[in-house]
């Protein structure tokens, strides 16, 4: 008979799962959601994909996108004047139409934290809580020995609390996809109830935390469906779908079935979660869609830079151009939009 | 503003270049009609589209004979293969002219453009691929040795998918060698007229397909008229058994594609999300014009009331309107007779003492319009559990086993079709084994392939279409078979 | 030496796996072909025929599911016992028909020959007249054919046994329960086909052989609702379009009369007649 662990009595499973948390109830709460069929799934998301967004809901849109962006860079190369350059074009996102609005983050590594809140001065959330239109950006740091998490949970625990210290307002952290794979939920939980705890501030109040299930790697829909439950669970305040390294990342039919998670969690406690696909969203086109699937599938009131994110680079350019397409008539140039 | 109403996105009709008035497609030609001429209209707005022939006994008589003489001297003569070079152009040409065929079609049957573009029109253009291979492999087809062409094949189709319908019949009756009248529903003629602009583009022989075009009297003097060889109807149960009745004794080949009331259902463990998306699609498809519609919803009663919950937070969503905007989900019902009896059998569900629920949903004043529905509450021996409504109406009953869930399903004279929702390999299987039905969807519905056979068991009719068995219908055996 | 005097079978009705008398108590005559009495049969009623249809109908569960091995095995069994009775067939067929003894054997062995050809067809014909569909999508299409369920049967008329044999055996292979109404002028070898039967571990129900007149019983078994199918086979003689429209009410599949020496000729087409092809659709996805 083996011994079963208990896991971190974290506040929402405790209230779901009842006050005795052991490996072996989570894992059977998590085996009991309802499978996904993935064609249905695929079918949904496809048949979303095909509304046709067109003027003025299309110019909502598109600023709209905007405001959502996790404005990101994620290089070994990435240096404090890249970072910079980053800000800046998060600050005025198109010099040719001040009325532009401004996006939701910057998404850096964990020491490139200290650059971007420097850069963005009166312009950093700092803990704030953002709007569109508002003009704050949020620093999010991605940590947890990213993108793989392979590596000690000290060693994850200090990346998430070096990060906030300096000054991060949003951790995107990695769960551990071997653990997971492995049935090892536990394991994945106390990791993320720790990395939780380490993003509480001097000030006692938390920096945001983004979990990220890298669905590339989980592969299987009925994975995903029980990772976002898990991350819910364990304390996430977003589940994200990709670090942006592994292919595939974000996809429609996995953003929505993340989507369908947090439209259950709320249904059963009233409680808000935030979604962000991130990686692979390039076009505006796709990125209407992740919006139509977010209004019909949660409500529109997620369309909100605390419930919604996409975590993209190219994105933002591309919108512009689109930008400019719908309030100039004709169609734009790369050469008309800024490189950062 | 809010987004989630989507700006008006409608397809233009700049793209349809309709003529004021049609004849009847008789011989390669459009000629007049003996009768008087009638209206098409647009369900959804109540204009008039075109003024469309009405073919009485004596047009009638003469596109028999233009079917009989194009199979006796040209269509019988012509190899298989050259008989599937037709049907490749006409695929081809579907394909090419698409666009105008969706257009078409939702504004005269009323149906959202994004089911005529997406569902119907590619259909229709698989459908004769798909046949135009079998024409020269007819010995293949298992319909005994040395198949051969039954003669003249009189069609009549209706109204739900008409140029889909067309598809189901012409071709395969083409493929097998035989000569086609086809009679389109009264209130849906016009893309059956374009498709005969198309059999002119493809430079199909003369007298080989006929379209002649009218109302119920058509129809009968179509399958009645004594120089037919094949009967194939698609329609009501009703009309099905006077065909049935009026054929008897005649030799006549009959296929009858009839009514349904498709149990569809949900057992405790089913893939949650994508069930409530089976539901929404097996019913508000095509306004629930659908003789294989999942109307009879069963499910488990353990899930019942968070399945009757997600099903009507998601027709909150489903957008009712303008069938030519591209983001419509529901569009118009076919005719003010049918939103009379759909109406009527609602109402006659609320007297039963059925509850009845819409999503808040504004109606457009002009047009005949039906918000998505939902009967909870539901009895087996309720009238909306049995009868047939064709229209955006769900019926909502449970059960509390599998056997149960198989006898409830069972229980009606109809048995067209019916839908499993389970992650249980097993119990899929044994189910689908148990229920008396022609066509079976596991973990989805409504779904159609010019591949796959679809036909009834019982008062759904007989024979299939689509498949090698679709094709089967269109042939005859000469050779003697058997013990050697 | 005295000699035996005969003890000569009562001919009664095939139902339900018993065999009971007509409930009307009729009875009729039965003449041999220089017009001799040679036994009463039962002149079976429409209530016989109601109660044929019940039998027929709690019948299908059973033999519609059993395993098509299954099924085989015991239509093969048929064909074995049969052949062992063949001297009381031939005797009866010589008796009924007024043909030689030599034309006898040859109809049994045709009866025999021919039930032994359909007995090997049960775990077959779904391989020959099903198949997997190659739909455009991500689906496992799946189309086999399955028994319409109860097959009312006018047998041929002028055959004893090789007729009622080339119609009973087809309507069974796929799991279909039958009601026969024998030749009215050669009933005897039906009710001792009864008699095979419910000593061949063909389970009770499953056949159901009325004798008496077809012209009475067939309208009621064509109109009747539990009837899935009717075989007009041997109704040339009747008014059998009128019958073909009363089986148009509930949409019955009804094949029509044929006549001479090739009615019922043996074919996949008399097994798959009486099927319903049922396609079966199932989402198929690595993730």
């Amino acid at each position: 008979m083996t011994i079963e662990r208990a896991v971190s009595p974290a506040q929402r499973a405790v209230e779901v799962l009842g006050g005795d948390l052991t490996e072996a109830t989570l894992k059977r709460y998590l085996d009991g959601l309802p499978g996904v069929d993935a064609v249905g799934l695929e079918q949904r998301a496809a048949s979303l994909g095909t509304r046709s967004i067109k003027t003025t809901s299309k110019a909502w849109a598109l600023d709209r996108i905007i405001g959502l962006i996790d404005l990101t860079t994620l290089e070994g190369a990435d240096t404090p004047g890249k970072v910079r350059s980053l800000v800046a074009k998060a600050l005025v996102p198109d010099a040719g139409d001040p009325a532009t609005p401004r996006v939701a983050a910057v998404c850096v590594y964990g020491d490139m934290v200290p650059y971007a809140v420097e850069a963005l001065g009166d312009a950093h959330a700092a803990g704030r809580v953002t709007e569109p239109g508002d003009g704050l950006i949020n620093v999010a740091a991605v940590a947890t020995a990213f993108p793989s998490g392979r590596a000690a949970l000290p060693v994850k625990l200090a990346d998430t609390a070096d990060a906030v210290a300096a000054g991060a307002d949003e951790i995107d952290m990695v769960i551990d996809r071997g653990a997971f794979l492995s049935g090892r939920f536990g394991h994945v939980f106390d990791e993320i109830v720790a990395v939780k705890e380490a993003c509480r501030r001097a000030d006692g109040s938390f920096a945001h935390l983004k979990v990220i299930l890298e669905t590339g790697e989980l592969n299987t829909y009925d994975n995903v469906r029980r990772a976002s439950w898990l991350a819910i669970l364990a304390g996430g305040d977003f589940i994200k779908t990709s670090t942006g390294k592994v292919a595939p990342a974000a996809t429609l039919p996995v953003t929505l079935l993340m989507l369908e998670a947090v439209r259950d969690w709320h249904r059963l406690t009233g409680e808000n979660i935030g979604v962000k696909p991130a990686g692979g969203i390039r076009s505006s086109k796709d990125a209407i869609k992740y919006l139509v699937t977010v209004a019909e599938t949660v409500g529109e009131e997620w369309l909100q830079p605390h419930l919604f994110r996409f975590g993209a680079s190219s994105l933002l350019n591309d919108v512009l151009l689109q930008r400019q397409k719908l309030s100039s008539g004709h169609y734009s140039g790369a050469d008309y939009v800024t490189i950062d | 503003m809010s987004f989630l109403e989507y700006a008006p996105a409608p397809e233009s009709t700049a793209i349809l270049d309709l003529k004021p008035e049609y004849g009847l497609f008789i011989d390669g030609e459009f000629t007049p009609a003996a009768g008087e001429s009638f209206l098409t209209i647009s369900p959804a707005t109540e204009k008039p589209i075109a003024r469309i022939a009405n073919a009485t006994d004596v047009d009638v008589d003469r596109a028999v004979a233009a079917a009989r003489k194009a199979y006796d001297k040209t269509w019988s003569r012509l190899s298989g293969r050259d008989r599937g070079k037709y049907l490749f152009r006409i695929a081809r040409l579907v394909q090419e002219r698409a666009r105008e065929l969706a257009v078409a079609e939702s504004l005269d049957n009323g149906k959202p453009i994004k089911e005529s573009r997406d569902v119907d029109v590619p259909l229709v253009a698989a459908w004769f691929f798909y046949y135009a291979g079998w024409a020269d492999k007819l010995e293949y087809a298992g319909a005994g040795s040395n198949p051969r062409a039954l003669g003249v094949a009189a069609q009549v189709i209706p109204w739900n998918f008409p140029l889909l319908m067309l598809a189901w019949k012409i071709a395969p009756a083409l493929a097998a060698g035989n000569t086609v009248v086809l009679k389109p529903a009264e209130t849906t003629p016009l893309t059956a007229l374009l498709f005969a602009e198309i059999l002119q583009q493809a430079d199909l022989p003369a007298g080989v397909v006929n379209i002649v075009t009218g109302a119920g009297d058509t129809g009968r003097a179509l399958v009645n008229h004594p120089d037919v060889n094949k009967v194939a109807f698609t329609g009501s149960t009703a009309v099905g058994r006077e065909i049935a009745r009026s054929t008897a004794g005649t030799g006549k080949k009959l296929t009858l594609e009839l009514g349904g009331k498709a149990a569809n259902i949900v057992f405790d463990d089913a893939p949650i999300d994508q069930a409530v998306e089976g539901i929404v699609n097996g019913i508000f498809f095509n306004q629930g014009h659908v003789c294989c519609a999942g109307s009879r919803l069963l499910v488990q009663e353990s899930i019942h009331d968070e399945v009757v919950e997600r099903l009507k937070s998601r027709l909150e969503t489903l957008r009712v309107g303008d069938p030519l905007d591209k983001n419509t989900d529901v569009g118009a019902i076919n005719s003010a007779e049918q939103l009379a009896r759909i109406r009527e059998l609602s109402e006659i569900g609320e007297a039963e003492g059925a509850e009845r629920w819409s999503p808040a949903c504004e109606l457009p004043e002009n047009g005949f319009w039906f918000a998505p529905t939902i009967f909870t509450n539901v009895s087996t021996s309720h009238r909306i559990a049995r009868e047939e409504i064709f229209g955006p109406v769900l019926s909502v009953l449970s059960f509390r086993t599998p056997a149960e869930a198989i006898a409830k399903a069972n229980n009606t004279p109809y048995g067209l079709s019916a839908g499993i929702w389970s992650e249980k390999g097993s119990r899929i299987l044994a189910v689908a084994d148990k229920l008396r039905a022609g066509v079976i969807w596991a973990n989805t519905f409504n779904r159609f392939d010019p591949a796959s056979p679809f036909g009834g068991y019982k008062e759904s009719g007989y024979g299939r279409e689509g498949g090698r068995h679709g094709l089967a219908a269109y042939l005859t055996s000469t050779a003697k078979e058997g013990q050697r | 030496m005295s000699s035996h005097i005969s003890v000569p079978k009562t001919y009664k009705l095939y139902v339900n796996g018993a065999f009971p008398r007509s409930e009307s108590g009729r009875v009729y005559e039965v003449l041999d072909s220089k017009g001799r009495f040679l036994a009463n049969a039962a002149q079976a009623s429409r209530k016989d025929a109601r109660d044929a249809v019940v039998a027929a109908r709690a019948a299908v569960g059973g033999w519609s599911g059993a395993t098509a091995y299954n099924r085989g095995q015991v239509l093969y069994r048929v064909a074995e016992v049969l052949e062992g009775r063949r001297a009381q067939f031939e005797d009866e067929i010589v008796k009924q028909e007024g043909v030689s003894a030599s034309a006898a054997r040859d109809q049994v062995d045709a009866a025999i020959d021919r039930w032994v050809w359909y007995a090997g067809w049960a775990d077959k014909f779904a391989q020959v007249t099903g198949n997997a569909n190659p739909v455009s999508g991500p689906y496992f299409n799946l189309s086999v054919p399955e028994p319409t369920g109860v097959v009312a049967i006018v047998a041929p008329q002028d055959s004893a046994l090789l007729g009622l044999v080339s119609a009973v055996a087809p309507a069974l292979v796929a799991g279909n329960t039958v009601v026969v109404v024998a030749s009215e002028a050669h009933p005897l070898s039906a009710i001792t086909l009864g008699e095979v039967l419910a000593t061949s571990d063909l389970p009770k129900g499953v056949v159901n052989v009325l004798t008496g007149s077809p012209a009475e019983l067939a309208p009621w078994l064509a109109s009747h609702a539990d009837v899935n199918a009717l075989d007009l086979v041997g109704a040339s003689a009747l008014e059998w379009i009128d019958l073909e429209i009363a089986a148009a009410e509930t949409l019955k599949r009804v094949l029509t009369p044929e006549e001479g020496p090739d009615a019922a000729t043996p074919s996949l087409a008399r097994i798959s007649a009486f099927t319903e092809t049922k396609t079966v659709w199932h989402t198929k996805a690595l993730i």
